[in-house]
């Protein structure tokens, strides 16, 4: 078998056994990118040399006699979000066009730290807004099943490069569902851990009560080795808790529910979802209670309002964290020409270097936040939130998890939602309570429509610190079905 | 320019009463900046002093500084405010080159420290100034606009921006409107912004330096016409740097003011720039262009919480204050309320109470530290603190001159040897040559021989005209080249002529 169809839990045991060395492993993924990226654009940046160094570096550190850590010598692709002190960092933006960062984000510290070896920077919408790539600045990604449709958003470089084989781990960030939508429009594995389980220092900020790092992987071992590796307590970050990290290696090791409590959200279902996800979905369920799992249905009736109190929370805060990018002290400037003042400066920067769906959510963030209208838009949308909340809590009273489809349909085409911002932000209905409310969800492949052959995901959130039960969830779910399917899902992906 | 038009200020206070209000920004003296770790040393190289945190670089997140939380908890429980239970950071939103992430993060409706108060004096009075809150945020950048004749940002070539400032912890205090102060306004504030800059100093939170900018003022002045009780617009006068500022600041806005009222205009709701040259202000950014500030709270910090315990353990732990103090010394001191403030304007407080711990009487410290070194602090413009004499090195003067050795204008050599950097006072005298003419056989001599040689005068005052003794003692001092005693001088004199 390629390596590059290999699953990271088995190449780090392979080059920890000394059968492979992290070099050939590296250079197979540099050669899968050389082969399929011009395809895909999964990267906006590929560092042969820094990863071949990396790689290098653990080979020797091994050869030296030296314990290291179970991803070791396996390569991952990085969000080009995060901070990197060797690589620029761009958000897919133009404001950021070249811009390398004097130091690396603490996500980025400790892939490093674990021995992965980072290929490069994958592209994403712009400051991460997005559910497509359509809106990053450097050309749409493309989803591996079927080129002329989108990857996700807007971790959609991630979830491709992924899919594509170009990479057997990759990093996201997950505001809205930005983790979650991209892994199951792909077929992939998507987890976003409870809020400040994951640090966000030198995660470029878009909404800061929100932005989530999390891992994507081609089965749910590997995304709960992944996260292990990166997540846990950091001082550098305010909100960052203070335990230690739920044991979901563990548990995705144990992929068993018997006994579970399975709660389906009554309110993720009906008219805007299209009917083959909605089969899937009940497949699923099915499947579960075959199991030994309980499964009931339970109403969160204000998740509801989660999309538009989302849509005032993030632009809100999108505003204030955006405002830095003013041209005075790095990235772009435009029109510095002696004769403008700084303000003049700011504002055709500002103009010239943010794509069209960015300023859209800082004109509505500076809106919202506005005097006179705080109280009515980001402060009732606060009061939401704490709704949701309630929905939760009561929710996991009665059950181990909540179900429902990650997204409402199968990937669209790309372009075909870039007029409609609306459109757009349905991707993320079923994902974005979890934001609101800081919980742990997974997305996990479950199948492919009928109309369209396409994957479908199956999204399972857990309370806060819950991020184990995601995992026991979701591998006993992909056990089951790839027993009945005979193969991974990613197999009846077509050939690039 | 235009010279604005006054109203002289009896005219202004007959017709109209003043409502004051002080903003007061204090630079904590923490080790480290309020959301990293970076140094915080004054007049570092521009911009050694930065991290990604301080300079707002993508990705990079505040942590807040624990120390200087506890030092606000400290300053509000010494203006008697209560503390929150629960209070959150907020961002206040605009756009400015110092400013490296176009937001500081600041507090806004949940102040750390609230409704409190401080009594001030001003000629005897007691009076109560009500604090609003206290809360803590980080200073800006410091920015330097070069070309251009206003130093202002507008018309300038270019400007230079230091970040070593920019995430300086910054405490804000703010007063409730202050009412019924009269003609005292301008005194008032004054005593207000010296007492708080007494109680910083007691506290050790900050080094209170207003030149430095460590601590700046902002003066909110309305006026109200006599017999009304309905506020006028205010102003907020900006750029007051020094306590004798603060005063010129508040009688010129009350003098501008009233013209203005009394010739019917209406006070604009502004920002206004103090003149430190002229005394005057001048119109600054109105209300009306005035920034939405879209305030919201910090999702990059935890709420504060202080524990009530430890608040109660930090009230316990608060030093005496600077008040209390002041009571006690004048009492210890036996110095009016006058001489003692005299004596805290010219920052002589400590060092005398220092001189008098290295042995020195209350009167000889405060006659040494309020004169002669008050004045040579004020020839070369240090404060009398900073002044390259110790209190010891004071106290021992004193005591030369007690034990004779020395008489004042020999201690005034002495003591200028000492700033000098010749040494310890009795280095000085011993390298100088400066002691008094020996004991009275010594100076005994030279009196004998000025009698000899001014027979005229001693035969005046044989016969009762003690007054002419001042010639001989001068003559004495001439021919001791100033080194005897002259009072002893003039008693030998007296005594050896039958007129004592």
């Amino acid at each position: 078998m390629s390596l590059t169809r290999r699953t990271a839990a088995e190449l780090g045991a392979m080059i920890a056994s000394g059968e492979v060395s992290a070099v050939e492993v590296t250079q197979a993924h540099l050669d899968r990118i050389a082969e399929v990226d011009d395809k895909v654009h999964a990267f906006l940046h590929v560092a042969t040399e820094s990863a071949l160094a990396q790689a290098r570096d653990v080979d020797a550190r091994r050869a030296a006699g030296e314990e290291l850590g179970p991803l070791a010598g396996v390569p991952v692709a990085h969000k080009d979000i995060f901070t990197t002190a060797d690589m620029p960092t761009t958000c897919g933006s133009k404001i950021l066009e070249g811009w390398q960062p004097p130091y690396d984000a603490t996500v980025t510290a400790r892939l490093r730290a674990a021995g992965l070896v980072i290929l490069g920077k994958t592209n994403l919408d712009e400051f991460a807004m997005g559910s497509s790539t359509d809106n990053s600045a450097f050309g749409p990604s493309h989803n591996p099943w079927d080129l002329t449709r989108v990857p996700g958003g807007s971790s959609g470089g991630s979830s491709a490069a992924v899919a594509a084989f170009e990479a057997p781990l990759s990093t996201g960030t997950d505001t809205g569902g930005s983790i979650r939508q991209p892994a199951a429009v792909t077929g992939i594995v998507g987890m976003k851990p409870t809020y400040g389980g994951s640090s966000r220092y030198g995660l470029v900020a878009f909404a800061s009560s929100l932005d989530t790092p999390g891992p994507f992987a081609r089965n749910v071992l590997d995304a709960a080795l992944l996260h292990e590796a990166f997540s846990g307590h950091d001082p550098l970050d305010s909100t960052s808790i203070d335990q230690p990290v739920p044991p979901v290696v563990e548990a995705a090791r144990q992929a068993d529910v018997s006994g579970m409590r399975i709660g389906v959200v009554k309110e993720f279902s009906g008219e805007g979802y299209q009917p083959g996800v909605l089969a899937r979905f009940q497949e699923a369920c099915d499947l579960l209670e075959s199991l030994g799992a309980k499964v009931v249905e339970v109403s969160c009736p204000s998740f509801t309002y989660a999309l538009p109190a989302y849509y005032l929370i993030a632009p809100s805060e999108a505003s204030s964290n955006l405002a830095r990018f003013d041209a005075m002290r790095y990235g772009l400037r435009v029109g510095d020409d002696g004769t403008r003042s700084a303000e003049e400066v700011m504002a055709l920067t500002r103009a010239a270097g943010f794509g069209p769906e960015v300023k859209r959510r800082i004109m509505l963030g500076t809106y919202a936040l506005s005097s006179g209208y705080y109280d009515a838009y980001y402060g009732q949308a606060q009061k939401v939130r704490t709704l949701i909340t309630r929905d939760f809590e009561a929710a996991y009273e009665q059950v181990d998890v909540l179900i429902s489809p990650t997204t409402p349909t199968t990937a669209f085409r790309i372009g075909e939602r870039a007029d409609d911002p609306m459109a757009m932000y349905l991707a993320d209905l079923c994902t974005i309570p979890s934001n609101l409310t800081g919980n742990a969800a997974i997305s996990v492949p479950c199948g492919l429509a009928d109309e369209d052959d396409l994957p479908v995901g199956l999204q399972i959130m857990a309370p806060v610190l819950g991020d184990d039960r995601c995992y026991r969830v979701g591998a006993a779910v992909e056990a089951a079905l790839q027993s009945r399917w005979g193969a991974p899902l990613l197999d009846k992906a077509p050939a690039l | 320019m235009t010279t604005p038009t006054l109203m002289p200020y009896d005219e202004a206070l007959g017709r109209f009463e003043p409502v004051l209000g002080v903003e007061t920004h204090v630079e904590l003296g923490t080790a480290s900046k309020m959301f990293c770790g970076c140094a915080t040393t004054f007049g570092a190289a521009p911009n050694t002093q930065v991290c990604p945190v301080c300079l707002g670089l993508p990705g990079s997140l505040p942590v807040a500084n624990a120390a200087a939380i506890e030092a606000t908890i400290k300053i509000g429980l010494a203006l008697n405010c209560s503390i929150a239970e629960w209070c959150r950071f907020a961002r206040k939103n605009y756009f400015y080159p110092d400013m490296p992430k176009d937001f500081q993060i600041s507090q806004y409706d949940e102040p750390l420290c609230f409704d409190g108060y401080l009594d001030v004096e001003v000629n005897g009075e007691v009076v109560r100034v009500g604090i609003e809150r206290v809360h803590l945020e980080e200073d800006t950048g410091k920015s330097l606009h070069v070309g251009g004749a206003t130093g202002r940002i507008h018309g300038a070539d270019y400007s230079l921006v230091d970040y070593n400032r920019a995430g300086i912890p910054l405490v804000e205090i703010v007063t409730k409107p202050v009412e019924g102060t009269d003609r005292l306004a301008p005194e008032v504030a004054r005593a207000y912004a010296t007492e708080l800059r007494e109680l910083m100093r007691a506290l050790g939170v900050s080094d209170v330096r207003m030149e430095e900018g460590s601590m700046r003022c902002d003066i909110n002045v309305s006026l109200m016409p006599r017999g009304s009780s309905e506020w006028g617009t205010r102003t907020e006068t900006k750029n007051v740097n020094s306590l004798r500022s603060i005063e010129r600041a508040v009688r010129h806005e009350i003098e501008r003011q009233a013209a203005i009222l009394a010739d019917g205009g209406t006070i604009i709701q502004e920002t206004r720039h103090f003149h430190e040259d002229t005394g005057e202000t001048t119109s600054g950014r109105s209300k009306e262009e005035a920034q939405d500030y879209r305030y919201f709270p910090e999702p990059d910090l935890v709420p504060i919480a202080p524990d009530r315990a430890w608040v109660e353990e930090l009230r316990a732990g608060l030093p005496e204050l600077p008040s209390v103090r002041r009571k006690r010394l004048r009492s210890e001191w036996g110095v009016s309320e006058l001489d003692m403030q005299a004596m805290l304007n010219a920052g002589a407080v400590e060092p005398v109470e220092a001189t008098i711990a290295a042995g020195a009487t209350p009167a000889d410290a405060r006659k040494w530290w309020m004169g002669e070194l008050a004045r040579r602090a004020n020839e070369s413009g240090t404060p009398l603190a900073e002044l390259a004499v110790t209190p010891a090195q004071v106290a021992r003067v004193a005591a030369l001159v007690a034990e004779g050795t020395l008489n004042d204008k020999l201690a005034r050599q002495v003591l200028e040897g000492v700033l000098a950097g010749e040494g310890e006072p009795d280095e000085v005298v011993a390298a100088r040559g400066l002691k008094i003419v020996g004991g009275d056989e010594e100076l005994g001599a030279v009196i004998d021989q000025v009698i000899a040689d001014n027979p005229d005068v001693a035969d005046k005052i044989r016969s009762g005209k003690v007054a002419a003794a001042g010639a001989l003692v001068g003559a004495v001092m001439k021919a001791t080249r100033g080194q005897a005693d002259a009072g002893r001088a003039r008693e030998l004199i007296l005594e050896k002529l039958g007129a004592a």
